[in-house]
């Protein structure tokens, strides 16, 4: 049983399959239409190039959860800037957690996606490999709560919970809470 | 083998179990850090790990000279929202179903 005090790593790797074109997930994760339509359901801007700003709008589901909560959270949910884009293979941005002062603190963590097409079976579907390093020194507190420790008490299930999301989203057009 | 069966068939193996909580304890490990873990030749312990890779469940990253070995948690995943979930759900609302059934007779 996992318990709230296991330190979470401070690299943490995501891999998903997913039967979409890198294209399409590129899009996913760099087009606010589409990546606010999936996970926490924040609207992410990307300047794509290198200096460029990358800022994750809070949704109005994020402001409802908070405020019932009885606390506010900032417009911005995510800051960074963008390293390295190589569309639509790879991504590195830097990456700050805005909506919890503690987190705020830590500064800014390393983000980093890379897409793959795998070579195709006969006339199946595009399949591409998505893999998400999320490189956290010195924030514990954000470590924790991207490797879903957090899931319990509301605060989303992390990067598995968002990647999973992802996957059923360009697979069936569906996110796993509309399923 | 579809992305499942890979999956079962890696969880369904005490060593590959005890490695999978191994990352979990402390996650980025060397193959000479695993091993060390195993009374088990070099070769055993790659081919174990090399099943876990293909299933997905293991990613390697390399940094600077050394291969790291990671815990990707996202196929576990997709097979709890697959089938737990289901089946959960189903005793959960059986539950439901018999309290009200008790409620009513009340």
């Amino acid at each position: 049983m996992m318990t709230t005090t296991k330190q979470a790593p401070s690299t943490q790797v995501y891999r998903v399959y997913i039967k979409a074109a890198p294209q399409k997930i590129w899009d996913a994760i760099t087009d606010p239409e589409w990546n606010s339509r999936y996970g926490y359901g924040g609207r992410g801007i990307y300047e794509l190039k290198p200096k460029g700003r990358f800022v994750t709008y809070t949704s109005e589901e994020m402001k409802q959860g908070a405020k019932a909560q009885g606390y506010e959270v900032p417009d911005i949910a995510v800051d960074g800037e963008v390293l390295e884009s190589d569309p639509p293979k790879k991504l590195v941005v830097t990456w700050r957690m805005l909506m919890d002062p503690g987190m705020a603190a830590e500064g800014f963590t390393r983000l980093t996606y890379e897409i793959t097409e795998l070579p195709k079976e006969g006339e199946g579907p595009a399949v591409s490999r998505l893999t998400v390093v999320h490189e956290l020194e010195s924030a514990p507190s954000l470590a924790h709560m991207v490797a879903g420790g957090m899931e319990d008490v509301g605060a989303g299930g992390g990067w598995n919970w968002i990647l999973s999301d992802l996957k059923s989203l360009l697979e069936t057009g569906k996110i796993m809470a509309a399923a | 083998m579809a992305d499942d069966d890979r999956v079962f068939k890696a969880l369904g193996d005490p060593t590959r179990r005890f490695l999978l909580d191994e990352l979990f304890k402390r996650d980025g490990r060397t193959l000479t850090e695993l091993e060390s873990e195993l009374e088990m030749t070099r070769f055993g312990v790659m081919k174990h790990l090399r099943i876990l890779e293909d299933a997905g469940l293991v990613v390697t990253r390399r940094s600077g000279r050394e291969k790291l070995h990671f815990l990707n948690p996202v196929p576990i995943r997709l097979i709890h929202d697959r089938w737990i979930d289901k089946y959960t759900e189903r005793q959960v609302s059986a539950l439901a179903d018999l309290k009200n059934q008790l409620e009513k007779a009340g």
